[in-house]
């Protein structure tokens, strides 16, 4: 198990150097000069020949690169311009807010996804079998930023129940909940959906199986059958989603923050982006790219845990 | 032998289509792509005319799904939208299809050194969310219709590059590949003659489905203001412009989010029907 949990580490750390990478050369990649994509066009003369130096683009690229990567490890990311602060600030400001949000839409999520395909499952062939499996499968189509716009229409428009804009640690914690409501909703149903068809599988491909069979003969009840031996089974496939969903909710909150007005990463990225402020986008990038490998790597550590299978491999 | 591949076509297509969820999804993306190719023909307006005198009206008979703020009719920026969404939806697939099958083809054939950078290229790829991954690339190579197909093709482009790579490892050590290096064919010929076809069928599954996903994106990248440029019709666009009319016409914002949803469901399926037909093994649970 430890030659696996190091072989999965040194992975990870080779997946990180690679994005760094991409990162780093983001800059030379846009188009025009470097030192204006870092501070932007409305600069002096003097200003753009103390960047350059600072920039150290008198120097080798692989200078440069390691240059920017041990600022960026020990925690300097840079000045972005748009804010006029340091980036580091800037995105710690706003990380705890999407992490906030993307947390509760995956557990929310996961769980709902759980339980309604466990449902699905034990019920193939039924009305609630076909009610959930055709929603599930219209709301993984769904597009986060749709559901988000008809969710503000119906609830802050129309029926004034909850607010349409914003979310802040700082609100009266009543005002926060329900600021958060539409924002978690509309990043969870993704999620609640694609749990559901995996768990909803799941679910059926172990209804089949011996053990099954088996208990059932030793005479336990229906709900101890499901919940003791068919969820456990068949909810280890879900524990590796878990981890990919870490992916689409942090994608999600991109478009979820630009409807809601939410002062998050993946506004913060959109800006970034829409004022070419390479700062920024490179620490962002980094940070994400961080988050959903941590998350992968613990997801990949803990499945070797919940499967003995996978240890003994 | 041409009685045997009609035999087999039609075959296929009977499989193909004995699920009615299939027929429903096939007759949902032929009803959109009619709907692109004949557009003109379907309504009276252009995508870019503009009625000053007709700004953010409600559904009307002469404009069935209102207009927006600048008097175009809606239902026709929807059809017009129809194309913009279906030529970067199949031209980005087409790219990324084409790139990560060569790929994953190289990468799973020679194996070693050249399938462990590919493959944490790849993990690099993958651990920046696709959205975000496009986003970026975005600001490299700018906002029109062809750098964003570009742009959603390379983002993509992990996804076959892996699925390829599995197919290629399952089969490379096969004896029919054995006898055709034993009789001297070259590893170009083993590649593209023999290994290449049979790794063909999950390509085909995948690309349709993820014709719908990339449409999902492109409508992501539109919304957020970074895909097409304004004027073209884009379904994306319509939801991003429509969210600050909703309580004046909630049709100009909801609806092109249904077509979305009804055009990427109908590929979803389809493509989980092509993997039905081609592989009765893999029967899904739709």
């Amino acid at each position: 198990m430890s030659k696996y949990i190091l072989k999965r580490i040194g992975q990870s750390l080779a997946v990180l150097f690679l994005v760094s990478v991409f990162a780093f050369i983001l800059l030379y990649m846009v188009p025009g000069d470097p030192v204006y994509a870092m501070l932007g066009g409305d600069i002096t003369r003097e200003q753009y020949d103390i960047a350059y130096r600072e920039m150290g683009l008198d120097r080798s690229v692989m200078v440069r690169y390691f240059g920017w990567l041990f600022r960026f490890v020990t925690g300097d990311w840079g000045k972005s311009f748009k804010y006029a602060m340091p980036v580091v600030e800037v995105i710690g400001s706003r990380l705890p807010v999407t992490m906030f949000l993307g947390l509760i839409s995956v557990v929310i999520g996961t769980g709902f996804g759980i339980l309604l395909g466990t449902v699905a499952g034990k019920n193939r062939g039924k009305l609630s079998d076909s009610f959930i499996t055709v929603c599930s499968n219209l709301g993984a189509v769904m597009p986060v930023f749709w559901l988000a716009v008809l969710g503000m229409y119906i609830f802050s428009l129309k029926l004034g129940w909850l607010p349409s804009h914003g979310f802040s640690f700082a609100s009266e914690p009543w005002l926060m909940v329900r600021q958060a409501v539409l924002p978690v909703i509309s990043l969870s149903v993704g999620q609640i959906c694609i749990t559901t068809r995996q768990m909803r599988s799941g679910m059926l491909e172990v209804i089949r199986q011996d053990y099954i069979r088996t208990a059932r003969a030793k005479g336990l009840k229906e709900s101890q059958v499901v919940y003791r031996h068919a969820i456990r089974n068949a909810v280890l496939p879900v524990v590796t989603l878990t981890g990919m969903s870490i992916r689409n909710v942090v994608a999600g909150a991109v478009s979820i923050e630009q409807v809601f007005a939410i002062a998050g990463m993946g506004s913060l990225l959109m800006n970034g982006i829409l004022s070419k402020d390479v700062a920024v986008v490179q620490a962002c990038i980094m940070i994400i790219a961080i988050v959903v490998v941590l998350s992968t790597l613990i997801v990949d550590i803990s499945y070797g845990i919940l499967d003995p299978r996978i240890r003994i491999k | 032998m041409n009685q045997e591949r009609i035999k087999q076509w039609k075959k296929f297509f009977r499989r193909l289509f004995s699920r009615k969820l299939v027929v429903v999804a096939a007759s949902l993306v032929l009803f959109f792509i009619i709907a692109a190719v004949f557009a003109p023909f379907l309504t009276p307006y252009g995508p870019y005319q503009q009625d000053l005198s007709n700004v953010l009206t409600k559904p009307t008979t002469a404009h069935w799904l209102g207009t927006d703020r600048s008097g175009r009719d809606v239902l026709t920026r929807i059809l017009y939208g129809a194309r913009t969404s279906l030529a970067i939806g199949v031209v980005s697939v087409a790219i990324a299809a084409v790139m990560g099958t060569l790929l994953g083809l190289i990468s799973g054939y020679y194996g070693g050194l050249v399938n462990m950078v590919l493959s944490r290229i790849i993990d690099m790829m993958m651990s920046i969310p696709s959205l975000m991954l496009a986003l970026a690339l975005a600001l490299v190579f700018g906002r029109n219709m062809g750098s964003l197909m570009i742009v959603l093709g390379i983002s993509t482009v992990p996804t076959y590059t892996r699925l390829m790579n599995v197919q290629v490892l399952s089969i490379k050590n096969a004896d029919y590949i054995m006898a055709e290096k034993v009789l001297g064919a070259g590893n170009i010929r083993i590649l593209f003659t023999h290994i290449l076809p049979n790794c063909l069928s999950p390509i085909i599954v995948l690309l349709t489905a993820n014709i719908g996903m990339t449409i999902l994106a492109e409508s992501s990248l539109s919304f957020l203001g970074m895909g097409v440029n304004p004027p073209t019709a884009s379904w994306g666009g319509m939801v991003s412009d429509g969210t600050t009319q909703l309580l004046i016409n909630p049709v100009f914002a909801l609806a092109p989010g249904i077509c979305i949803m009804l055009l990427v469901f109908g590929f979803n399926v389809l493509g989980d029907g092509l993997r039905d037909a081609l592989d009765p093994r893999l029967r899904g649970s739709i």
